[in-house]
């Protein structure tokens, strides 16, 4: 075998493409997720029966379904109905689907964490539904939602190596490959978890620089 | 103009308001006694829809209040309220809370509200402190934005819930000489307090609740010098001279 350092410098451009791959992955879900627990939290707080059930059941639904489950069936199911997706957007939808659910709940804690005195004074100067979340209760549901939201974001990087299942070209699966490859097990999957590492570690630090920012504001 | 016909309110099987008869006349300042639990709070809260009432009317010139229909948002701008626990917007400074209501309910022009909301933070001596956020005041200075910001909205009436409640003993002063300046130039109000000294003084009427009925009602004179009824003089000596 040769040299360690040569090692990694040899495998070191094809996991970079993997880490690419696993940012894009993960921003993507990120965007998307968010965008769909905002819907369901807000249909759960909207005070109207028939907004309220339906998002309490989808979540619960999708919430009882492995990730892995809910991706074999975007990318090996949808097709035979019709929804032909590639391994990328499979993955992208099948994390999003699933971190929808908890970055919802995430997003509903906050929203009920508000002080019911915000709701009144907001009702109190005429504001109707709609604005006084707007403007006054998810200003405040965001910050108190920041930390578990932040938790998310890096549980929702750390599980998009499971769509190397459906062949998604991320870093765990160039790792996969890799060390199939070379059989250097060791380097690999090292290199592999430093690089996961590389991501996660910044992420945390800044979580914890915006909330000690927001905290500070009020 | 904010009348109360036989109103009757039930939080579940209890009933809080058994019957309640009272009118308020514009530029009248009425002031709602009682223990806690006397119902007090509750009735004020009918009176912009924050709590809704099973049965009678409650009205403001007329027009009848129904905390569920559509109408109670625009009755909610004509109505202000302050709140015992000020209640302001900690995401926004003392001049945004004064405006916010203005300029994104009202949709008034943004610079016409700063200039009059600044010079009603002026008017409750916070000229300094309109850039502040909350958490950055203290009680007393909290109080004196939500009233300016009730006041912004150039309501008919506003209604207090018990405004000088949660302030320390030497921040009521302030929060009330606000009031009775308020009281001097005819602003109708309707307020919940513990403060008798204070009744005595700004109102045109007190309001004598005892467990969801009107013990007693007249001049602030008669109800509170003179009360006629045993729970209303009960209360008085223990509010007057506390244990």
């Amino acid at each position: 075998m040769s040299p360690l350092l040569e090692r990694i410098q040899e495998y070191l451009p094809l996991l970079t493409t993997g880490l690419w791959q696993t940012v894009a992955v993960t921003l993507l879900s990120l965007v998307l997720a968010s965008a769909l627990g905002l819907v369901w939290a807000l249909m759960r707080s909207s005070g109207t029966r028939w907004l309220s059930l339906p998002a309490r059941y989808i979540v619960e639904f999708l919430r009882g379904i492995p990730i892995l489950v809910v991706l074999f069936y975007i990318y090996f199911v949808m097709p035979e109905l019709g929804l032909d997706l590639t391994a990328f957007q499979a993955g992208v939808v099948g994390l999003a689907l699933t971190y929808s659910c908890y970055i919802g709940e995430t997003f509903r804690g906050g929203i009920e964490a508000v002080d019911r005195g915000q709701v009144e004074a907001a009702k109190s100067i005429g504001m109707k539904h709609g604005k006084m979340m707007r403007r006054i209760v998810l200003p405040q549901a965001f910050r108190i939602a920041l930390p578990p939201y932040g938790n998310n974001m890096v549980m929702l990087l750390k599980d998009s190596s499971q769509v190397s299942v459906i062949s998604v070209a991320e870093l765990t699966m160039q790792g996969k490959m890799l060390a199939s490859s070379t059989f250097d097990n060791m380097t690999v999957f090292t290199m592999v978890a430093a690089l996961y590492l590389c991501l996660t570690i910044p992420l945390n630090i800044l979580m914890r620089r915006v909330e000690l920012k927001l905290g500070a504001a009020t | 103009m904010i009348r109360f016909e036989n109103v009757h309110k039930s939080f579940g099987k209890h009933e809080v308001l058994k019957g309640i008869d009272a009118e308020v006349d514009k530029g009248q300042v009425m002031c709602l006694i009682g223990a806690s639990g006397s119902g007090k709070s509750t009735m004020l809260r009918c009176v912009n829809g924050l709590e809704d009432y099973q049965s009678g009317r409650i009205s403001i010139d007329g027009e009848t209040i129904n905390a569920h229909a559509s109408s109670i948002h625009a009755i909610r701008t004509r109505v202000a309220m302050v709140f015992q626990r000020f209640n302001l917007f900690p995401h926004m400074t003392a001049l945004q809370n004064v405006m916010e209501g203005p300029i994104h309910v009202l949709g008034e022009n943004r610079d016409e509200v700063r200039a009059r909301a600044e010079e009603h933070l002026r008017r409750v001596g916070l000229a300094e402190k309109m850039d502040f956020y909350p958490s950055a005041l203290s009680g007393g200075q909290q109080q004196r934005v939500a009233i300016a910001r009730a006041l912004a909205m150039r309501p008919d009436a506003i209604l207090l819930d018990e405004p000088t409640s949660a302030l320390d003993p030497e921040m009521v002063g302030e929060v009330l000489s606000v009031l009775r300046d308020l009281a001097q130039e005819r602003m109708t109000m309707l307020i919940v307090t513990h403060e008798i000294q204070f009744a005595r003084e700004v109102a045109d009427g007190v309001i004598f609740l005892d467990q969801g009925r009107i013990a007693e009602h007249g001049s602030a004179e008669a109800v509170l010098s003179k009360p006629t009824h045993p729970r209303t003089q009960d209360f008085l000596r223990r509010v007057t001279h506390p244990v």
